[in-house]
């Protein structure tokens, strides 16, 4: 029980570590898209030791919720990336969260961020707050219908088992629910972690930021906290899309050629998944906010026709 | 005497004690005595439920030489689970209510509220326990009335009266639905125990009107759609810590009244009854969460939130039906026990919400979210206690919220194993409702929670509040243990429910045992998880985050203003408003908002290009009243016109109907012969 | 696909950076060597417009284009001053941009540097004596490099930046690296 304890220690501290290079990977690649140089991919890291070593302004507004919310934010994520299957599966942690449990963490860190850009007293604050949840729930039913679907063809909720259950039969990865399913949650990553076609991480006009809005108050060691773990949040959902969907290279016991294999595999996914992001960063431009729905709706589709197919083909 | 009859004896006599105390003394004497009483009689009333549901004992007590009705308990493991709610609840209103109801004092009657309040417990306390037709009737009937009156306590107010008037209608036309179901069930023996209506045979026509009857009218009190329209309009005029028991406890009636008639008196039914409830729950618990949204008053949208909160325990509750009849009894076990978790778990929450909503008036005066706010260093306990209940109703995890909501939805999961496509194609839709509102609702308390406590106060009422009594806070203390407790130890809560449930005789039920994580290898859908690993693990994370800052982070904090672009000062006009924290989601169903939208500008007379003021008006009415309830009210205004015809006034007329019809009873004499 | 295309055949057009005239830029005050080590590798600017005709804006705009590629020193443009490190200020000060500036200026958390642009934030340019401006940047705020120029080619912005955080390569000639 302590190797599986300290694999699923050692698992969160890898994912938390390479949080932020996965960001950084994604910037480089879009530099390189757009003919630029660019900062290499280990740049965040640099602007993270910057950080924790400036100064903390807060406004004389703010309570103590202020102060609370970047520690609750960083820690749900850090739990959720404990407990999703980064290199082995199935671990005893699995069995403390499932995916709906994984889903109402992240919500966790959303509400107190949302209060905490309330907290201030600016319109910035409060917009960014209001777009915020609005996209989060808007991106519920999707990520639960979705969960369904991963859920009825593997009969658990609990991710290593899902994980492990596909191991053990390859032909149902092919199947058009998990194709389908594995679409819609690739949209709602990229509305959960604030990337394009939903909010634009690199903006400067207020008007058009849905998560940097909140954040707008936020400086020095806080503001840390908070880029990393939105850093840590999308590798969580890159460990989502690639172990879930994909998770041959997964160690099925803890020796240590099949943890190395896990790492080696695990970096590869993430490479493949970064790139996606980037090429279709660079490809689509921004939704009007109040389009953002439609593709909301479009992405639950998908996961109806998800669940419902993996019905009909049984 | 038995303990369980001594505690039960106990309970009654707090409440009557408090009840008298009331009428009997005045002033704060009177608050401090009717308080007493009903928190002797409510704690009383959770040791007996507790005591039942540990030891198993059942309380069987009859009194049939009561005059007119007779009297006859029982307690069995539902109604044991349903008294810990009603204890609960109590308990905390109770111990807030000497603090609150000092507001009282000299405007408005203290007796009516004292008496009728500790009546209403009583009567609660009492309903779960009836044994046969009648005493069910009778309780429900005056627990009805009570809070009746005690809803028109704050008599002056705008709105309260017609709030009254339609609980009232609503509630007695559910009454009257409750008539004749019972009428039916018992086969007209209205004093005939509840375990000889168990096994009177009824035709499946018939079991079915019962059903149906039942439905519409525990549906009443439980205020799902469509016959929730009293729900908003009574729950935010009542004082608050009787709003906490109309939302805790007593809309829970309707819940524990169709599960004794579903489940237990006709043993369950076809799978279209689970469907019915489940697709009414479904419905329930997004339209309240949609229209709690566009609410500005603090009071009316956790009124709405009671509606969403019931359609979550009656989508379990369906499920529960519906998986019974397909004969998958784990399962359906599974989402019984889903369904009363939450019907605890929201007694707490939703309890301490409209305590800390009743703070926020008491200190304010107003309960308009608009012009409140920057009370988080004004009432910090309050602030701290709301915060926990709106964590714990967005169903966030450690709490207790999340708790049974993923047992809900680990229940809706299990539909996959039922084959039939109607099944197929429902569960989806379900799971997804429920996952739209639940994430609405976070989206809904981060604005309540937001707008009136955070940021800078918006009115000269909301600066000059301060903390509540010492009394308010520690009934809101009380359920914030609540919330935490129930939400880290549901190993300990689902077995409870499970022994609790086994006691409906005729249903087959899988125990579930204990284990330190949640379910448990119930056949079809597997989850584990621990809430109170999660919590230990969550707080561990935090205080080593906050350790690791410290030792290697800058420490320097410097004070500033908010970031406003440099501009020079800050008002509160600058903060979000909750109307515009809903905007987005009133632009994106606004199709079903039909929001009325109103805007005037008043040009300077010389020039159109020079505006005076603006004035901007929108609503969002809900549509209910308009056309479902307007078009019936108006065809029953015609009807009873008709009808009024036939008292023409004329002396000789009436005397006409009096030969004619003793000349057709004669007839009908002699021919039954 | 087109983009795509587009993209492969354009290649890396980021140029290295040109040597620049050695008098545009002007340091006005020491930067602390704490200070400079600390944000040595990555800065975070707020661009401040106190006033000025948008053609100093301009051309700080090409910095972040493929051409100038700030981004390759670890630069980048933050939304709001609690974000940021360094100040970049345009543009005479304005009667109306005083009071913004300054509170810009103290939003920003410290340790900060501030890098005046263009010949207005130095001198006020064309528009000193003007009843509209208050004095150049250094009125108001600490200044630590002025760059002059109407306006200064975005090379020479981005050496004022580079040499107010000690991060000019020395050697002429030399390829930049990051």
């Amino acid at each position: 029980m302590t190797a599986d304890v300290m694999m699923a220690a050692a698992q969160g501290l890898l994912a938390l570590l390479l949080a932020p290079g996965v960001v950084g990977l994604v910037r480089w690649l879009k530099a390189r898209l757009q003919n630029r140089r660019g900062a290499p991919p280990w740049q965040p890291y640099r602007e993270l030791r910057k950080l924790f070593q400036k100064e903390v302004v807060v406004s004389r507004h703010a309570s103590w919720l202020f102060h609370l919310a970047p520690f609750v934010v960083f820690a749900s994520t850090l739990a959720v990336a404990v407990i999703v299957p980064v290199l082995a599966v199935p671990l005893l942690v699995d069995r403390i969260g499932d995916l709906l449990v994984v889903v109402y963490l992240l919500l966790l860190g959303t509400f107190f961020l949302a209060l905490a850009g309330l907290d201030p007293g600016s319109a910035f604050g409060g917009m960014g707050a209001s777009r915020e949840v609005t996209v989060a729930a808007l991106a519920e039913p999707t990520l639960a219908v979705a969960i369904f679907a991963l859920a009825r063809s593997a009969g658990t909720t609990n991710l290593g088992e899902i994980a492990a259950r596909t191991m053990a039969d390859p032909l149902s990865a092919a199947s058009p629910g998990h194709l389908l399913a594995f679409a819609a949650l690739f949209i709602v990553m990229l509305a959960e972690t604030g990337r394009l076609p939903i909010d634009n991480p690199a903006t400067h006009l207020e008007l058009t930021m849905i998560h940097e809005a909140m954040v707008l108050e936020y400086s020095g060691r806080y503001l840390a906290l908070i880029e990393w773990a939105a850093a840590l949040k999308l590798l969580v959902f890159f460990i989502l899309l690639g172990n879930l969907f994909v998770p041959w290279g997964l160690a099925r016991a803890l020796t240590l050629e099949a943890v190395m294999t896990a790492v080696g595999v695990f970096a590869v996914k993430v490479v493949v998944l970064a790139v996606a992001v980037a090429v279709l960063e660079t490809r689509v431009a921004k939704l009007r906010l109040f389009r953002v729905p439609e593709l909301l709706s479009a992405s639950f589709v998908l996961a109806l026709l998800a669940v419902t197919s993996s019905f009909l083909l049984r | 005497m038995t303990p369980e009859l001594l505690l039960l004896a106990v309970s009654v006599a707090g409440y009557t004690a408090g009840a008298l105390a009331a009428l009997a003394f005045r002033g704060m004497v009177a608050r401090a005595l009717v308080a007493a009483g009903a928190l002797g009689g409510s704690l009383a009333t959770l040791a007996l439920g507790a005591w039942c549901l540990a030891t198993g004992a059942t309380l069987a007590f009859a009194a049939p030489w009561l005059p007119l009705t007779g009297l006859a308990l029982r307690a069995d493991g539902l109604s044991a689970f349903f008294l810990i709610v009603v204890g609960l609840a109590a308990a905390a209103a109770s111990l807030y209510g000497f603090g609150y109801s000092a507001q009282y004092d000299g405007r408005y009657s203290l007796r009516l509220l004292g008496a009728m309040f500790n009546v209403l417990l009583l009567s609660l306390t009492v309903q779960v326990l009836a044994d046969n037709a009648l005493t069910f009737l009778v309780t429900w009937e005056v627990m009805s009335l009570s809070a009746y009156f005690l809803v028109l306590v704050e008599h002056d107010q705008p709105g309260t009266v017609r709030a009254a008037n339609w609980y009232l209608a609503v509630t007695h036309a559910g009454f009257a639905a409750l008539i004749a179901a019972f009428l039916v069930l018992a086969a007209g023996d209205m004093t005939g125990s509840f375990a000889a209506m168990r096994s009177v045979g009824l035709t499946p026509g018939t079991r079915n009107v019962v059903f149906l009857l039942a439905l519409v009218g525990f549906g009443t009190k439980a205020g799902v759609i469509p016959l929730h329209v009293w729900l908003p309009m009574a729950h935010p005029v009542a004082p608050s810590h009787v709003s906490a028991v109309l939302s805790g406890v007593v809309i829970k009636m309707g819940v524990y009244g169709l599960m004794r008639v579903a489940l237990d008196l006709l043993g369950g039914g076809p799978a279209w009854w689970g469907g019915i409830v489940l697709g009414l729950g479904a419905v329930s618990a997004l339209l309240g969460v949609l229209y709690a949204l566009m609410e500005h008053d603090l009071k009316r949208l956790l009124a709405y939130h009671s509606v969403e909160n019931m359609g979550i325990i009656l989508l379990g509750v369906g499920a529960g039906l519906m998986f019974q009849s397909y004969g998958l009894p784990a399962l359906a076990t599974l989402g019984f026990i889903a369904g009363l978790y939450h019907t605890l778990n929201h007694a707490c929450f939703k309890g301490l919400l409209f305590l800390g909503a009743g703070s926020v008036q008491y200190a304010t005066h107003t309960r308009n979210m608009e012009d409140l706010g920057g009370l988080i260093t004004r009432m910090p306990r309050t602030s701290a206690c709301f915060l926990i209940g709106a964590a714990a109703i967005s169903a966030l995890p450690p709490l207790n919220g999340f708790a049974s909501e993923w047992l809900v939805f680990q229940t809706l999961m299990g539909g996959a194993l039922v084959p039939r496509p109607e099944v197929a194609i429902g569960m989806p839709i379900a799971v997804a409702m429920l996952a739209l509102s639940s994430g609405l609702a976070v989206a809904c308390f981060v604005k309540a929670f937001g707008i009136t406590f955070l940021a800078l106060p918006r009115s000269t009422e909301a600066a000059r509040a301060r903390e509540v009594p010492a009394s308010m806070q520690v009934g809101m203390l009380l359920l914030v243990g609540m919330c935490v407790a129930l939400g880290v130890t549901p190993f300990l809560v689902v077995p409870a429910l499970s022994r609790a449930l086994a006691g409906l005789g005729r249903i087959p039920m899988t125990p579930i045992g204990f284990s330190l994580h949640l379910p448990f290898s119930v056949a079809g859908v597997t989850g584990e998880m621990s809430p109170l690993l999660l919590a230990v693990g969550l707080a561990l994370l935090g205080v080593l985050t906050a350790i690791v800052l410290r030792l290697l982070a800058d420490r320097r904090l410097r004070v500033g203003d908010t970031w406003g672009c440099g501009r020079i000062g800050q008002t509160p006009r600058m903060e979000y408003t909750a109307t515009a924290f809903a905007e987005p989601l009133r632009r994106v169903f606004a199709e079903l908002y039909r929001p009325t939208e109103d805007l005037s500008i008043d040009f300077h007379p010389k020039s159109k290009y020079f505006v005076r003021s603006i004035a901007y008006r929108s609503e969002v009415q809900p549509w209910f009243e308009r056309l479902l309830y307007t078009p019936f009210l108006s065809a029953l205004r015609g009807a009873a016109a008709r009808v009024r015809q036939v008292q023409a006034g004329s002396l000789h007329l009436y005397l006409a109907y009096l030969t004619i019809a003793l000349l057709v009873l004669l007839v009908v004499a002699r021919w039954s012969r | 696909m087109l983009l795509f295309l587009k993209i492969l055949k354009a290649g890396m057009v980021t140029e290295p950076l040109a040597p620049g005239e050695p008098d545009v830029i002007e340091v006005a005050r020491e930067v602390e060597t704490k200070a400079r080590r600390l944000l040595g590798r990555a800065v975070a600017i707020r661009e401040v417009d106190a006033g000025s005709c948008n053609g100093c804006e301009i051309e700080i705009t090409g910095l972040t284009g493929p051409v100038y590629d700030s981004e390759r020193f670890g630069i980048h443009f933050v939304a709001s001053p609690r974000h940021a490190d360094l100040l970049l200020v345009t543009g005479p000060v304005t009667r109306n941009m005083e009071i913004p500036l300054l509170k810009t200026y103290e939003a920003t958390p410290d340790p900060k540097i501030v890098v005046a642009v263009g010949d207005c934030a130095r001198t006020c340019g064309e528009f000193r004596g003007s009843y509209a401006v208050v004095g150049s940047v250094d009125a108001v705020i600490p200044v630590d490099v002025f760059v002059s120029g109407c306006p200064p080619e975005p090379t020479d912005i981005l050496r004022g930046i580079l040499i107010a955080l000690d991060r000019l390569p020395k050697r002429k000639g030399r390829r930049d690296d990051p």
